[in-house]
Parts: structure tokens; sequence; C-alpha cells
């Protein structure tokens, strides 16, 4: 079971919204993969504060969770004025924190989301900051009062995949007990496999599922790929071996040249 | 036949259109006093049903083919047929790609095509997709030449609130059409906001309209007279109908800009912002209940499905009409 902030998911995937085909389709996908969590975007999607009225009002009737995120935001301030929008607009505390560094790989910029993590998680926000894989990042945003960690595996939309596994592993080395999400950068169900299999907690795309050519089969295909690559962690994998080992013993055969 | 239609938008008049040459005695009254201003008059005017389906359903294409025949048809001389040029920048070249499986009815070009195709492109795409088959045309021109056609073939005009409430409660309709968009306020229907922007660019010109390939902001450049270019559109999940935001003004015209650098030079002529009318499908409905009907949710297809939606509303509407006539003859 997957808890966070207290809550526990069954799921453990967590699905974007943002550029489905149609809503729709968004609802049906959303339907396929049973995600524990749908994020929203709140500035992109609404130029004028709280004006997505029908567009939220399906986002709400999909009855999962909500994690409003504050994409696009490019300064700690922007990303808490724009929690506290979401605040009121979807009646809850869970926000996706992102504090966007560079325009063009859309990096976060860890300096502005610890300020703004700090200064959420003092106003009762349960924070679920976008970060890189970077270690004293990670022990500053717990120490702002994060209890959830989402490092990215490549950059957002890339459809990479896991780029540096070994940060990834130390990662989880590192906060055995945080719930780590890999957030962004996956492209296809393998690479969601191989982070769970590093023993993540969970998985957080969207555009890998939005942009397939069929959304709804895709989303289908990365909730199987999710729960493969956790049941894998928990059943404990063979590690990597040099040398053949036969799985039949050769040992007492009638012939062994 | 006595029709009564609400809305002068690109749906109104088309099936003001489609409803005239069946013989229909049609009546058209808007809330505006002016045709500019409706989300139709901020359209791109493009006839791009197969680029148009990477991200939309077969419906789009299917009902959308026809639509560059069926403006030609009903105003002679505004359709050009040029195709539709698909180009990205070359860091995105796998976009290109992934487009292409997603829909058909294009060729692959190589850069030296581009050139041919558009001399001011020259050196700037290696590849790109070439869709032959789809044409564009002018929507405030269109709009307008359809209304002048309209009026000169008997279709009667009201303007303002009050006086299309005052013709529908008096008027003696045999159907009255809903084709108002988001101001039908109908259920189900939500506003999809569009931003877009006129540039005039002396230095630049294009024969057809040039979509480049962006992940994270596809936009197109539709060229108009005299130099002036339609650059559109955002696609923003709100109803908010204020001013186009800085964000949205430097996406589309760095995109303008990485397309041909003379863009740099442009006249911001126009800034627009129109609420596309969509249901959850992002499909366009035509509805009958009895004498009411309605055409909706045309979404970003406008002009290219418009024209389709008219002929099934004529269709239905003037069908009913011969079984009545049948009816009483017996």
């Amino acid at each position: 079971m997957l808890t966070l902030y207290g809550k526990d998911y069954s799921s453990r995937l967590l699905l974007g919204t943002a550029q489905y085909p149609s809503p729709t389709i968004m609802a049906e996908a959303v339907a396929a993969a049973g995600p524990a969590m749908v994020t929203v975007s709140l500035r992109r999607e609404t130029a004028g504060g709280k004006t997505g009225g029908e567009f939220w009002s399906l986002i709400n009737g999909l009855g999962v969770d909500v994690l409003p995120n504050t994409a696009g935001c490019h300064t700690a301030k922007e990303a808490v004025t724009t929690a506290q929008m979401a605040r009121e607009i979807f009646a809850t505390n869970r926000i996706k924190l992102e504090v966007i560094g560079n325009p063009d790989t859309l990096q976060p910029d860890v300096f502005g989301l610890v300020e703004a993590a700090e200064i959420l998680a003092a106003d009762g926000f349960e924070v679920f900051p976008y970060t890189t894989e970077d270690l004293v990042v990670a022990e500053r945003l717990l120490d702002a009062g994060c209890r959830v960690l989402m490092p990215w595996c490549a950059p957002i939309g890339s459809a990479r995949g896991p780029l540096s596994i070994d940060a990834l592993r130390s990662l989880r080395g590192y906060f055995p007990d945080t719930p780590l999400i890999v957030d962004a950068g996956i492209g296809r169900p393998s690479h969601a496999a191989i982070v769970m299999e590093l023993g993540f907690d969970a998985v957080l795309l969207n555009t890998a599922v939005a942009k397939a050519g069929d959304p709804v089969k895709m989303a289908a295909a990365f909730a199987d790929a999710v729960r493969a690559g956790h049941s894998a962690f928990e059943a404990g994998m063979l590690e990597p071996r040099d040398m053949a080992v036969p799985s039949t013993p050769v040992f007492g055969k009638a012939v062994f040249s | 036949m006595q029709v009564f239609i609400r809305g002068a938008g690109v749906a109104g008049l088309t099936l003001a259109h489609e409803l005239t040459v069946r013989g229909a005695s049609v009546t058209v009254a808007d809330i505006r006093t002016a045709i500019a201003g409706n989300a139709s008059w901020l359209a791109g005017g493009m006839l791009a049903p197969w680029c148009e389906r990477e991200s939309a359903e077969e419906a789009v294409l299917t009902l959308g083919r026809a639509a560059a025949d069926w403006w030609d048809g009903a105003l002679p001389g505004h359709v050009v047929r040029n195709g539709t040029l698909m180009v990205a920048p070359a860091r995105d070249a796998a976009e290109l790609s992934r487009f292409a499986a997603r829909t058909g009815g294009f060729q692959w070009l190589e850069g030296t095509q581009v050139a041919e195709l558009e001399p001011d492109l020259a050196g700037r795409f290696r590849q790109a997709l070439f869709f032959a088959g789809e044409a564009h045309l002018d929507p405030r021109v269109a709009l307008l030449a359809l209304y002048d056609r309209l009026e000169a073939a008997g279709v009667r005009f009201a303007s303002g609130r009050q006086a299309a409430d005052v013709l529908e409660r008096d008027g003696n309709w045999d159907i009255v059409a809903d084709c108002t968009g988001m101001a039908s306020r109908q259920a189900g229907l939500r506003g999809v906001r569009g931003e877009m922007l006129i540039l005039h660019a002396p230095d630049v010109t294009l024969s057809r309209p040039v979509r480049l390939l962006h992940p994270r902001f596809p936009v197109y450049v539709v060229p108009r007279a005299d130099h002036h270019f339609m650059v559109g559109a955002t696609m923003i999940e709100s109803e908010d109908r204020g001013p186009v935001t800085a964000r949205s003004m430097m996406e589309l015209l760095n995109a303008a800009y990485s397309l041909h650098p003379a863009f740099g030079e442009a006249r911001i002529v126009e800034t627009g912002v129109g609420i596309r009318p969509a249901y959850a499908d992002n499909l366009p409905r035509m509805r009958r209940d009895g004498r009411r009907l309605t055409i909706n949710g045309l979404y970003r297809h406008g002009f290219l499905l418009a024209p389709a939606m008219a002929r099934q509303a004529a269709a239905t509407i003037l069908r009913d009409r011969l079984e009545v006539l049948h009816e009483t003859h017996r």
C-alpha cells in the first residue's frame, strides 16, 4: 500500500490530465489506469485564475484524488500564489510544487523550490516537490517539511527514461522511509517498470500517455508496468552475474565434458 | 419553410446557406451588431483535416475532407488550395516522425523541395511534411462574402439581443436553430481559450499555412493578404476572455521568429482572444428536438466542420418537410 501524507492508495501510478486529444479520452485513460491521483495544472490551463470551470468539474468528476500543480511557475512567489489558488479551487492541501529554473529543459530551480516548500509546508500544505535526483536538495526539502519527494528521471516530456540509475538508486538508499515518486522523463512502460524495480514508491507521468497513439491503451499498459515493477521489487530480483549459471544442476549428469 | 437561426458565426451562416439553396426562407439574428467579434472571426481558416487528424478523432477527417470543396462552391475564388507545410526545428525533428505516424495525406519533403514550395524558407528546414490536399481561406473575408451572398439571396439579418428575442417569439418559425456557440450555455459545453496574433511582415512571403511542430507549443502561421499573417493559436482550458497573456504572446512570437527571423521585424497588428465551444470529446453535435435544432461544439474546427454539420442539419430539416408534404398529399 502506498501511503502519502497519511492517506493510503492502492495504485502506484499518478497521472497528469494535460495534452490529451479530448477530455473524454483523458477520462477514459484515467479509468483505464486507475491512478492514485490525477495532477492538474492550474497556471497553464487557466489564463485568468478561476475560469477553467467546466474542465475542472470534469477533473473533479473523475472520482480520483486531485493533485494540483504549479507548472509554469518560475519563482517561489509565483508558485506559492498558485498553490494558494489551487487550495481554494480544488479544496485540497495537496500541491505538486514545481518551480522551473530553465525554460528550455524545464529543469527545477531547486533553490526556489526549497524556499517555496518551506513557506507552503508552514502554511499547512502537503507538498509534493518536483526535484532533481540531487541528494542534498532532497535533504533540504525534507527539512523544509516535505514528506514526499518527486525526483525527475529525465527532463519533462523528453520520454528518455531513467538517465541516471545510480543517482536514483542512491536516493532510494538514503531515504528508505520517504515515499519517492519518479516524476517526469518516463517515455514508455519499460521505463516505469525499471524505476519501480529500483524500489521507487510510485511513478507520475502525463505526456507518455496523453500523446500516445491510443492514450487509453497506453494508460493501461503503464498501470501494468508499474504493478509488475513493484511486484518484482517486492519479490526480490537476481543480481546480474558475469558468468552463465545454468538453471539445471550439471553435477551428476551422465555425460559431463 | 421558415427558419430562424440564432448566431451569425460560421455555424449559423453555413446553415443559412445550406437552407437557402434548398429553398427555405431564412432569418439570421446575432446578439452582436457587427459580424466581427465571434469565435469564427478569430479562426485560422485552415481547411486541414489531415493535420488535425493527428490529435483529433477520425470523424474530423471524415467530416472535414469535403470542406474545401464546399467553400469553393459557396464562395468561388476564396479557397487557396496550396496545401499545408509542416516543419520542425532541427532539434525537434523526431516530432515530425511522430506526427507522421498519426495521420496520412502527406509526403515527406527534403530541404530543397521545401525551398521550391516556399522560397523564403530555403535552407531553414531539412525535412518537412507536405499535405498537398489541404487548403485555406481568410475567414473574415469569407464570412463577409457569405453574409453578402446570403443577403443577396433574400436572407434577412437582425442584430442585438432584444431584436433576436422578439423575432424568435413573434415569428411563425418551422425551425429555430441555435448556432450561438458558447452563448448557448448548453450543458456539457466547455470553453477552450485561444489566443492569436496578426502580424504584418513585409519581408516574408508564404503561399500556404506553415505549421511549426514543437513539443510544447505547436503553432501555425497562415498567410493573409498583403504580407499579413495570422499566428495561432493557444489551447487553454479556460473561459477567460481577458487580453492575451505575455506568456502566450511570447510563445507565439518565438515560434513565428523561429520559422523565419524576418518575423522579428513584423508589426503586431492585432491580438485576439476567443473562446472555442467544445464538448468533452471535442467533436461537434447537431441535435434536433422538434422544431428546435442546435449546431455546436465546433471547437477548433469551425471552418473545417461547419459545412458538414450544416449539410446534416439542412438534410434533417428538409427531409421532415418532404415527409410532411407526402402525408398531406396522400
